[in-house]
């Protein structure tokens, strides 16, 4: 054997696909190697004989890598480009190097050699298979103090990056004829056959190549020539066919309803500097109107005595790292199989120099074609023999070979063992597309048997293994026609499941059914013995197959190995279910742009730059940003708030009022329609004029409010709180749609085409006089509740004559784009004039003065416009509308209801709590009966007290009582009023 | 992710532009004020809440709008059919609810015994 120079003692010069003149450097542990551009992480360690990377979950032992892919349970690292660019986690077999990629082990302290963790291991007969179950049962207080502490610093493997991600990530939808997933053979040829007949094709494969089994399989020819050269030639002409998309380094890891599928494409994780224009990872959402799963199959390893040991490996991986890679694995290696396919993986290595110490075989009879083969090569072929134990501490330095049935044992000294207990077919897609499985008896495997989606299974993972079959079946699942034909070298036979001889039943040893989470066959059996009988308990308790690699070496085994101790046939015993992703996906993917501010979009109005200019402070009202308080310097929320309150009332004061929803209802029926919608009548209300109005729903409560303008006989400017908007537009499509769809009416959403100034104060009429056109806005001429369409500053208006704050004001809606500039207008000749600006806090102290109600604060779903103190807002002569029916219910027309009341506290300079409860006895013993609760309270400026708002157990009748609100500390001495505390005559509102 | 066919827009769509709505085919009563508290509660707080072949409205939300009825089977969540409001009751044979179609724990996950 030569070895090439840095790139690792056991490269193999002319072994592999990699071009010896093209390296990467990288550290692992802080330590620097050489790899060859296209090594994965494992290759490249293992070219330099580094076999140990990483530390077991729950005992601490020494693991390597088992695998050359995805399946990888074992080699677990950390990748990172610098501190905020770290991945924990990271699969060793898949992860690509990059030049100046840092790796660095996990699980272990204070280093991967030596890890105090380890001593885990001679404990670990007090850590078997339901341990936590039963040990951190009592006492019930050391379980906060003691256990959890103690298990959340155990639990889990590699740390989490404590920086903020810097990457971004894309997303993509798309639509196509077929996907296929998986480009080996059976994939590649079918996305051949499919793009024949010109459907639109998605090809994707989670490795950087296409070629699947080939990668491995270096003996297969297709179409006359070597099957990996075929498999690219083929890529590249797919690529160039403009109905084809190949993606590699793409996961399809979830199939769902109506064939959607989920796929991951690793963007740059292999590239040393990434473009800064291009996303880390991309999330595709692809809808395929066929799916042909060409997902191949994964290699088992054998369940033995310590065969957990690094340099224990998948037979397959060992021939992808020497056909692929050009790594030998070690230099005397030892073979344990059940299975033909670790024999081919032998003949590699012996031909490339490698020595073979043994090819162990449980099996009696192995294939004659491969004995003469071994024989040929000079291997020998221990048949009818089986490994039961291995020796070494970092890596395996022996294997304890014994006949079946007993006999001698003897120790044979190798470097590495590689295992093969035969295939598994990977269903995992089918099953996620809720397709049903059967057991194939034969060959120990499941099989996809009904399918639920318009979806295809080809090759491996359906049970095809010859190569002509598996590519007939191919090109018929693709629909078109193509001329190939394929040689395999050898037949592949054998295969078992469950623990094979030296792994018990009754031996204390640890023979891993789950690498990642320790889980051995005495485990699985101990689970059976102490009654877990379902698969899906034997899983939990024992954690089998629960890791980040989600059993996909060990469920075979696991469930064989329950099936044996419950004495049941297997297909009785069943399988977990499949759940997506097939394999790990980072949130960053899944989550794409929906972070920082695209997280969830904030709305602003059209003046909030104009507000933020002026010092606002702004609060979230559903997604709208609102101005909040606008507060001086030195001032504070309440001082600003008093100030506010006061000038509104004693001069006048701007409000930006564009959030409130608003609906244009037009059509001849469209009063009719309000008719139905609202509790009050709108037949009657002439076009310039405007009506609070109540909306309820069919049970009878109060579902919105807000004033409605008529414009003209057939269009009303109705308007809605600004939570309620979408709603209430959906009820009122609803309605028009299917109950009352005679009616000639439509509806559109307004909302953000109106921007909103409310000018309120008893200078309102004055700051707007000069701006107004059209429309005599004189006292008598546009009393309060008018509405007209005019101009304001030359702009298109509709002005209402409208007040939420019990003051002379007025509603100016200007389209949105001349919002800001009206506003600015507006507020420059308010401004000298003594107003001020307020936000929602003031408007919510001037609104609670007057006792107007806030749906949604002062109501609660359960409160009828009658608890309200609103019952003259519903009609009494309409024959009908929405609520009508639900008001008569005896429950909502019952004395001692709740009722919106005032409150007055005894100490007028006590603020009560929203939320506060009600009672009438402080001293009555707990628990107390509750009349009620606080709605509203604030400090009023204007009233020089506090006020507050309250739904109280039959309310109007105790105007006058007594009551107390009982807080933590102290308990509140309030009296029941009515619901107006300032201006009760309210002759302001019409000055 | 489901596909939806609007009967309206004549087009399956995502399940993302819809927003169920309710059972179907429960009209509301035509002298609704005059009804007994007995039939408002048939009409306003009872469902049948069936499991299997339910009639329910969708609305397409963010498509063009419209309210429609469908046909589904809640056990395989399928949409069996959708047709425009104010059309009849579309009868399809009972498919749902029956044992084979029912996934219990022992059928999907493993016999529990």
């Amino acid at each position: 054997m030569s070895a090439s120079s840095n790139s690792g003692t056991f490269r193999i010069k002319g072994a592999g696909r990699l071009t010896p003149a093209r390296t990467a450097r990288f550290t692992f542990d802080g330590k620097s190697y050489t790899a060859l551009e296209g090594d994965t992480v494992a290759s490249a360690l293992l070219a330099h004989g580094v076999h140990l990377l990483g530390r077991s979950f729950k005992y601490h032992r020494p693991r390597g890598i088992l695998s050359a892919g995805p399946e990888e349970p074992n080699a677990l690292i950390d990748v990172s480009r610098d501190a905020a660019r770290r991945q924990p986690n990271v699969r060793a077999t898949v992860q690509e190097v990059f030049d100046g990629a840092k790796i660095a082990s996990q699980n272990r302290w204070p280093s991967l050699k030596f890890d105090v963790g380890a001593v885990n291991n001679l404990f670990s007969p007090f850590f078997a298979a339901g341990f936590y179950y039963k040990t951190f049962m009592w006492p019930r207080e050391a379980w906060v103090k003691i256990y959890e502490p103690f298990i959340r610093r155990a639990a889990g493997l590699g740390v989490a990056p404590t920086e903020e991600d810097p990457d971004h990530y894309a997303n993509r939808y798309a639509h196509c004829d077929v996907l296929i997933a998986g480009a080996g053979v059976a994939g590649l040829t079918a996305a051949l056959s499919a793009a024949a007949t010109g459907q639109s094709v998605f090809l994707v494969d989670e490795q950087p190549e296409v070629g699947g089994a080939l990668h491995y399989d270096a003996a297969t020819t297709i179409d006359g020539q070597n099957g990996y050269d075929w498999a690219q030639a083929t890529a590249a002409k797919l690529k160039a066919m403009p109905n084809v998309t190949v993606l590699t380094r793409t996961t399809v890891f979830g199939y769902y309803n109506h064939g959607f599928l989920g796929l991951a494409e690793r963007v740059t994780d292999h590239v040393a500097k990434p473009g800064k224009d291009l996303p880390r990872e991309r999330l595709w959402q692809v809808r395929a109107k066929k799916v042909v799963l060409a997902t191949g199959s994964i290699e088992r390893h054998m369940v033995f005595a310590n065969n957990d040991r690094p340099g224990i490996m998948l037979a397959s991986a060992a021939r992808t790292f020497l056909n692929h890679h050009g790594v030998a694995v070690g230099r005397q290696v030892g073979v344990y199989t059940a299975h033909d396919s670790a024999y081919e993986a032998a003949f590699d290595l012996k031909r490339a120099g490698v020595s073979i110490a043994a090819i162990v075989d449980c099996r009696a009879d192995p294939g004659e074609a491969l004995l003469a083969e071994a024989r040929r090569l000079g291997i020998s072929v221990l048949s009818g023999h089986s490994v039961t134990d291995t020796g070494g501490r970092l890596r395996i330095s022996s294997m304890t070979v014994a006949r079946n049935g007993g006999g001698d044992a003897r120790r044979i000294a190798v470097d590495a063992l590689i295992v093969s207990a035969g295939w598994t077919p990977s269903v995992h897609l089918f099953s996620q597309s809720r397709g049903k499985l059967r057991f194939d008896d034969v060959n120990q495997r499941f099989l996809p048997n009904i399918y639920a989606q318009d979806c295809v299974s080809v090759g491996s993972c359906n049970g095809t293994d010859d190569l002509a079959e598996l590519i007939d079946e191919a090109i018929a699942a693709g629909g078109g026609s193509v001329g190939l034909s394929g040689e395999n070298r050898f037949e592949w036979t054998g295969g078992m499941i469950g623990a094979a001889e030296g792994a018990g039943p009754d031996t204390t040893v640890k023979a891993f059914v789950d690498f990642q989470h320790d889980v051995t066959a005495k485990d699985i059996r101990l689970a059976v013995r102490e009654g877990m009988h379902s698969i899906e308990h034997i899983k939990r308790f024992t954690t089998n197959g629960m890791a980040s690699d989600q059993g996909k070496l060990s469920n075979m085994h696991g469930l064989a190995i329950a099936a044996e101790m419950l004495d049941r046939p297997i297909p009785q015993v069943g399988l977990t279910t499949f759940r997506a992703p097939y394999t790990p996906v980072t949130y960053g993917t899944l989550v794409g742009h929906s972070r920082g501010e695209l997280f969830d979009p904030a709305r602003k109005t059209p003046m909030h730059a104009l507000e933020t200019a002026e010092g606002a402070e702004f609060e979230d009202v559903g997604n709208w940003k609102r101005a909040w308080y606008y507060p001086k310097r030195g001032e504070d929320m309440l001082a600003a708030v008093n100030r506010e309150c006061r000038t509104v009332r004693e001069v006048a004061g701007v409000f930006n009022g564009s959030t409130l929803g608003k609906i244009e209802v037009v059509g001849p029926d469209a009063a009719q329609f309000l008719n139905l919608l609202y509790t009050n009548a709108w037949d009657n209300l002439k076009p310039g004029k405007s009506r609070y109005g109540i909306m309820t729903r069919e049970d009878g409560f109060v579902y919105d409010d807000g004033v409605v303008g008529r414009l003209a006989e057939d269009r009303f400017h109705v308007t809605t709180t600004t939570g309620g908007a979408p709603r209430v537009l959906h009820h009122m499509e609803d309605y028009l749609q299917t109950e009352f769809p005679h009616l000639r009416v439509w509806l559109t959403s307004t909302t953000e085409q109106w921007a909103v100034i409310a000018v309120q104060g008893p200078k309102a009429r004055e700051i707007i006089q000069p701006f107004v056109e059209g429309v005599d806005i004189s006292n008598e001429a546009f009393p309060h509740m008018s509405v007209a369409e005019c101009s304001v500053m030359g702009v298109p208006a509709r002005l209402f004559r409208v007040s939420f704050t019990g003051e002379l004001g007025y509603e100016i809606n200007v389209p949105a784009d001349y919002g800001p500039a009206v506003w600015k207008a507006i507020w420059e000749r308010a401004e000298p004039m003594g107003a001020c600006l307020y936000g929602t806090e003031t408007m919510h102290v001037l609104r609670a003065e007057k006792g107007y109600i806030i749906v949604g604060q002062d109501t609660d779903g359960t409160v009828t416009p009658h608890d309200a103190g609103l019952g003259w807002a519903v009609s009494s002569k309409k024959p009908d509308f929405v609520g009508i029916r639900g008001l008569k219910r005896p429950d909502l027309v019952r004395e001692g209801r709740k009722q919106l009341v005032g409150l007055l506290t005894k100490d007028p300079s006590l603020v009560l709590e929203e939320g506060g409860q009600i009672v009438a006895d402080p001293n009555q013993a707990k628990p107390m009966t509750m009349l009620g609760h606080v709605t509203s309270a604030y400090w009023s400026e204007n009233c020089g007290r506090s006020i507050a708002l309250a739904l109280v157990a039959g309310g109007r009748a105790r105007i006058g009582e007594t009551l107390h609100v009982p807080l933590k500390d102290r308990t509140i001495e309030v009296e029941v009023t009515d619901m107006v505390f300032f201006d009760k005559d309210g002759g302001r509102i019409h000055g | 992710m489901l596909l939806i066919h609007c009967p309206y827009c004549e087009e399956d769509r995502s399940e993302l532009e819809f927003r169920w709505a309710g059972e179907a085919h429960i009209a509301r009563p035509e002298n609704i004020s005059a009804i007994s508290d007995e039939e408002f509660a048939e009409y306003f707080f009872l469902r049948n809440n069936e499991k299997g072949l339910t009639y329910e409205r969708w609305r397409h939300i963010h498509g063009c709008g419209r309210f429609f009825n469908a046909a589904r089977d809640t056990v395989s969540d399928r949409f069996l059919t959708t047709y425009k409001a104010g059309m009849p009751k579309q009868l399809l044979p009972e498919t749902g609810a029956s044992e084979k179609t029912v996934e219990t724990y022992e059928a999907t996950e493993g016999d529990a015994r």
